[in-house]
């Protein structure tokens, strides 16, 4: 336990980072989720098949292998792109933006399919309604889409956030400073490493608890003044 | 880089294969037989950590859901600390932190499994997946219609009788779909084998580009692998619905053409 006190600071910073990463391909994956999610419940065709061919790859790929081709592959192919047309030079990509990009991209499939159910869930005559007050397109979904549409992907939702936390653990195999590389360095210079990755699974249960209970208060408030059996 | 072969026409495969191909295609086919074998230890720890785990989570499954005196808590500690946590961590804590101690370095599990990658992966994928099976079994044994239980009681089965010939085949009958997901969360899982020196489809995939300083053959062979053994499980789970949920489909269509649809499987968001 001495051990753990002594790099105390490495953890924390290996948390902070952890959290970072999550919070960021969250925040991506919202993003991919919302456009996805438009694109399957368009009326184009092509555009159907795009949001289909997304889900169905990253169903069938496991996420480490969609993060060692992107931070091995994705570098090296910016760059032949750039060489080719001379439109950038010379780009690194960083271990974190790699994460970052993988996690946010393969949790956007998920949020797709989350966001087009809940989407989906909204009375079709409460956007007619909308439209017939002669709404504005982005005035009906930040009005009458997103408040609902956020309580019915809330459960959903929370299941993929602590699935998307969970999964950060990974990026630490392209070697990002993160909890898991932090607690494991420091574990094998120790030779406690037991001990470390018990305190980094400690240091997981509390943010998935915390998430837990934040999501829980998000829930309460967005659904208000709904009845419940 | 490719062997060297003996006909024309696979000289010139090689030679399109190494200077014109985006892939070298050629090295993948001359290594084509580690993938399999890759494919076999991928193959290996997802099916056993499912069998062993799946056979673990029936007892703790209806501990969880009859509310057992003494083992509900323990059994929801279990699940909440593998849930909660990375797979990834639950793994090397098994194999890099188990070293730590002496008494477990000197007993006798420790050289034949402790210090064994391939166990300790397994045992780790074991009670990961063990953990999650058992909460979503005790879900479908909880909601069990009241109406077949009240039945097997008014037929006078004992209760061990009615667990076994009511409860569990009809909870299976509705965790099955869930399960699929479960399947593929496992075979998507158990990449972290790789991590842990092992040579699974990933761990050939990454000492392929190792050893040839390659940023894409190996890890795309790998990825189109996976994709092939996913949709052959979705494939297989879809027959198995079908055959076990059969009476349940809803009868729209016409007799000579059964509805297959209604048993289709949940979207990818159900996926934990």
């Amino acid at each position: 336990m001495d051990a753990i006190y002594d790099y105390r600071q490495l953890l924390f910073d290996g948390t902070i980072v952890t959290i970072e990463l999550a919070i960021l391909s969250a925040l991506l994956s919202i993003l991919l989720g919302l456009i996805g999610a438009g694109a399957k419940l368009s009326k184009s065709r092509l555009l159907q098949g795009i949001a289909g061919a997304y889900t169905t790859l990253i169903r069938g790929v496991p996420d480490l292998v969609l993060m060692l081709l992107l931070f091995f592959g994705g570098q090296i192919m910016i760059n032949n792109i750039g060489e080719a047309t001379g439109l950038w030079d010379y780009v690194e990509i960083s271990a974190f933006t790699a994460g970052v990009a993988t996690i946010g991209f393969i949790f956007g499939a998920y949020m797709t399919e989350t966001f087009r159910g809940a989407i989906l869930a909204i009375p079709a005559g409460q956007i007619e309604a909308g439209k017939a007050y002669g709404m504005l397109n982005w005035q009906i979904f930040t009005r009458v889409i997103w408040p609902q549409m956020v309580r019915y992907a809330l459960p959903s939702f929370t299941n993929n956030w602590l699935v998307l936390l969970k999964s950060t653990a990974l990026v630490s195999v392209i070697g990002v400073s993160d909890l898991v590389y932090n607690a494991f360095g420091a574990g094998r210079s120790v030779r406690q490493l037991f001990t470390f990755m018990f305190a980094v699974l400690v240091i997981y249960l509390i943010l998935t608890a915390i998430s837990d209970a934040g999501l829980r208060w998000m829930d309460r408030k967005y659904s208000a003044g709904v009845r419940q059996a | 880089m490719a062997a060297e072969s003996e006909t024309p026409i696979g000289d010139w495969l090689v030679l399109v294969s190494e200077n014109y191909s985006p892939l070298d295609f050629m090295l993948v086919a001359d290594n084509f037989d580690r993938f399999l074998w890759g494919a076999v230890v991928t193959l290996e720890l997802t099916f056993l950590s499912l069998l062993i785990g799946g056979v673990l989570s029936i007892p703790m499954a209806l501990a969880r859901a009859y509310r057992h005196p003494i083992w509900n808590g323990p059994v929801w500690c279990y699940t909440y600390f593998f849930r909660g946590t990375p797979l990834l961590v639950q793994t090397y804590l098994l194999y890099f932190g188990l070293g730590q101690f002496e008494a477990v370095r000197e007993s006798f599990l420790w050289g034949p499994i402790l210090s064994n990658a391939w166990w300790c992966a397994l045992i780790a994928f074991t009670l990961n997946t063990a953990a999650y099976t058992t909460e979503f079994l005790r879900g479908a044994i909880v909601t069990t219609p009241f109406g077949e239980v009240e039945a097997a009681k008014a037929s006078g089965m004992s209760p061990a009788t009615m667990v076994r010939r009511i409860v569990l085949p009809s909870a299976f009958r509705r965790a099955l779909p869930a399960y699929s997901n479960e399947v593929i969360f496992m075979l998507h899982g158990s990449v972290i084998a790789s991590t842990i020196t092992l040579q699974d489809i990933m761990g050939v995939g990454r000492w392929l580009n190792g050893r040839y300083y390659l940023a894409f053959e190996g890890f795309v062979t790998a990825m189109i692998m996976y994709m092939i053994l996913v949709f052959a499980i979705t494939r297989g789970f879809k027959l198995w619905e079908t055959h076990w949920l059969g009476h349940l489909r809803a009868r729209t269509e016409t007799l000579a053409k059964p509805a297959v649809k209604a048993a289709a499987l949940p979207g990818a968001s159900d996926f934990r």
